[in-house]
């Protein structure tokens, strides 16, 4: 990591900490969902964009970690910052276990195996069986936390919006870090060389099994932290938060924001935020159809994400416009 | 000289007497009334979008006639594609950015569960919202919250009612959706039957959406040797069930839930010949029913449909019911006068004294209170004979 991406880091840092207070109440809540949506488009980036196993059911991860805290918090009372590990290591665990048999599949065939956890999840949720916990159709309501006492003693007031979003970021921040400490190193290269040459990378004593199951448990893991903070920031889940559709945006993201990028989550995340309030603004009538235009300008104008675009950019101001490849790894989280 | 000073002097203090009885909430001026709106125009449940379209061209019509009170109504109805999470964020967005009086007509129950405790924390009203729960109508602990429609427990009631008057000895089997829709109906029937639902339901089957077919529950149903059938089912399950009881046999009275009554979606597809004989309720004026179609205010509404909402079907009953309901919160406005604050919004519309909404069904009437927070509370029972819906007996109300 070079000064130049520490001044740009700083810069972010600072600007995060500043927004909340500038920003209204509403605007805040949006941010926050921004930070939720950016963790988890990171966790699918790592399975999709750096092991190259595409998933069309990261929704169900999603929806799973929201459950979790949802339950937590409701059933067992639990506070709303412990629950957010339980629903990690729950995610870490059945996306591990999932990863297993997923591995038999290849490409398009892991993609419909997991479209089809996307499909059933919300179907699941609705069980008879599991009502008792889950609320079936209904959802869980749960309550708004407050900023801890500590703050109001320190004479900085923070209303529940800021201080969540301060939450999230914090936990965002920690989950950047930990994601690129990961791809840096040993780890984040076998990943990529079982994504660009599988038989390559066994030959080379990679184990592909347990890597790739263990991509798909991270991954999973990543996107239920980020259901379990989105459901904290909404204060409901209900089987109809979490269709289908959530998981192909995800999708989106990270392909607009950019794959293999750390930093494209953070702008995939901005993207599956505001443009479609942006698209309904512009018409009533067809709003998808306008974020389909926005979509195929993106692809066109942009074709390595939003953070390969800014890349080439940096990259021409700071005048060392040398041929780069698709890049491995990115530095800027 | 001497009176004309008085005069002025009069007139100057008794125009702070005037003003001060204008009294304004956020989104209420003196030129115009903010009122906000979700609804699904993407998405599964975007067939609901129509509904969000009438109320908008309603209100378009309004500003075109001037207003009311003299002030123009800006509606601003967002998207939020079914989906909870989106639906607390774009009210969240009216509320604090648009900074709206109130929200009004939100659709569905996740949607409107999920801005529930948000709403009633703010304290900002949630009027007329468009689902059948039974939970909006709680106004101990929910103040700001009220539905509109009859609600399911209302209808189970009603049918329960009818069951006793014209079928004393009834058998009685049900077959219910597996949620809070069909677990409501069940209720309002037991509670309507009172001491006599342990002894005349004997059989109750329940279906998940995710099932295929309800083919073997109705096998089971019949097994129970009961004569008269409560089907409470969505509409494609509803038409398995019409066309499988007629199949093997069963003649039952067959009780049809008010949610699955479209002729097109369900009694079609379930063979009109096979739907003889089918009762539920209806509370509006169905636009293409020919009974009405020389009666003024459905002719009213077509005027209004083809100069405001060209692009709307007149076969649509959405449109129908987004107009009416438009009609009610109208009225609720016009009551409020100058006093538009959020809580004498609530007020004026949990005062309500025999309202009548002209495209609901004749002597069907909206009453209000305080403890009374479910507008419409009766509904005719109507009968199928082969190819329309044909009304029967007197308007019937359900509880209270």
């Amino acid at each position: 990591m070079n000064r130049k991406m520490l001044w740009i880091l700083a810069a972010l840092a600072v600007i995060a900490l500043i927004l909340p207070f500038v920003a209204t109440s509403y605007r805040t809540f949006q941010l926050t969902l921004v930070l939720v949506y950016a963790i988890a488009l990171l966790g699918l980036n790592i399975l999709t964009g750096y092991n190259g196993q595409i998933s069309l059911g990261h929704g169900a991860f999603y929806a799973m970690g929201a459950y979790c805290t949802a339950i937590l918090m409701d059933k067992l009372g639990m506070p709303y910052w412990a629950t957010v590990p339980v629903a990690g290591a729950v995610c870490l665990a059945v996306g591990f276990l999932f990863g297993l048999p997923a591995l038999r599949l290849e490409g398009l065939y892991l993609a419909l195996a997991t479209f089809a956890l996307g499909v059933a999840m919300p179907q699941l949720l609705k069980y008879k069986a599991l009502e008792p916990w889950t609320g079936g159709v209904q959802g869980i309501v749960i309550a708004k936390p407050e900023a801890p006492a500590l703050f109001s003693r320190a004479g900085i007031a923070l209303d529940p919006d800021q201080w969540l979003y301060f939450f999230t970021l914090a936990v965002a921040a920690l989950m950047f870090v930990l994601g690129w400490n990961l791809l840096r190193g040993r780890v984040g290269r076998a990943l990529v060389a079982i994504r660009d040459q599988h038989i390559a990378a066994e030959a080379m004593g990679v184990n592909s099994a347990l890597y790739k199951s263990l991509a798909f448990g991270v991954s999973a893991m990543y996107t239920g932290v980020a259901g379990a903070l989105g459901a904290i920031a909404v204060q409901f889940v209900a089987p109809d938060s979490f269709n289908i559709f959530l998981s192909i945006m995800l999708l989106v993201g990270i392909v607009i924001g950019g794959l293999a990028s750390i930093s494209g989550a953070l702008w995939g995340a901005l993207f599956i935020q505001f443009v479609p309030n942006i698209a309904d603004e512009v018409s009533k009538a067809a709003p998808w159809a306008i974020f389909g235009i926005f979509m195929i300008l993106f692809v066109y104008l942009m074709p390595t994400g939003v953070a390969g675009a800014l890349r080439q950019l940096l990259a021409r101001a700071g005048k060392k416009a040398h041929n780069q490849p698709r890049p491995l790894k990115e530095e800027t989280p | 000289m001497i009176r004309l000073l008085v005069t002025l002097v009069a007139l100057a203090l008794a125009a702070p007497v005037v003003h001060a009885q204008k009294k304004y909430d956020p989104g209420a001026s003196d030129a115009e009334i903010r009122i906000g709106n979700t609804n699904p125009y993407s998405g599964p449940a975007s067939a609901y979008g129509a509904i969000g379209k009438s109320i908008a061209a309603y209100f378009r019509m309004v500003n075109d006639q001037g207003g009311i009170n003299g002030r123009k109504i800006n509606f601003i109805s967002y998207d939020d594609g079914y989906s909870p999470p989106k639906t607390v964020e774009m009210v969240r967005k009216l509320v604090e950015q648009d900074q709206v009086l109130f929200v009004f007509q939100t659709l569905g129950t996740p949607s409107n569960t999920a801005i529930h405790k948000y709403m009633n924390g703010k304290k900002v009203p949630q009027l007329h919202v468009a689902t059948g729960a039974t939970k909006w109508n709680d106004p101990k602990n929910f103040p700001w919250t009220m539905g509109w429609q009859p609600n399911y427990q209302t209808e189970g009631q009603v049918y329960a009612r009818h069951i006793m008057q014209t079928k004393p000895d009834a058998k009685i089997a049900i077959l219910f959706q597996n949620d809070d829709y069909g677990k409501d109906y069940v209720k309002g029937l037991k509670d309507g039957l009172g001491d006599k639902a342990k002894s005349m339901i004997v059989a109750e089957a329940s279906y998940e959406v995710s099932e295929p077919t309800v083919d073997s529950q109705i096998v089971q149903l019949q097994a129970s040797g009961a004569n008269v059938f409560f089907n409470v089912t969505t509409p494609k399950f509803a038409a398995q069930a019409i066309r499988k009881a007629y199949d093997i046999g069963w003649k039952p009275v067959h009780y049809l839930n008010n949610v699955s009554t479209s002729v097109g979606s369900v009694l079609t597809p379930a063979g009109l010949e096979k739907s003889v004989g089918l009762i539920t309720t209806a509370y509006y004026k169905d636009p293409t029913d020919k009974r009405w179609a020389e009666d003024p205010a459905v002719k009213q509404w077509e005027a209004f449909m083809k100069k405001y909402y060209p692009d709307g079907s007149l076969a649509d009953a959405f449109n129908m019911y987004g107009y009416s309901v438009a009609l009610t919160v109208h009225q609720v406005l016009k009551q409020a006068g100058n006093e538009l604050t959020r809580e004498n919004i609530m007020r004026q519309a949990a005062s309500m004294k025999d309202f009548r909404v002209d495209t609901l069904l004749p002597r069907i009437l909206i009453n209000t209170s305080k403890g009374d927070y479910a507008p419409i509370e009766a509904v005719q029972l109507q009968r199928f004979n082969g190819k329309q819906w044909e009304l029967f007996g007197d308007v019937i109300s359900g509880g209270h």
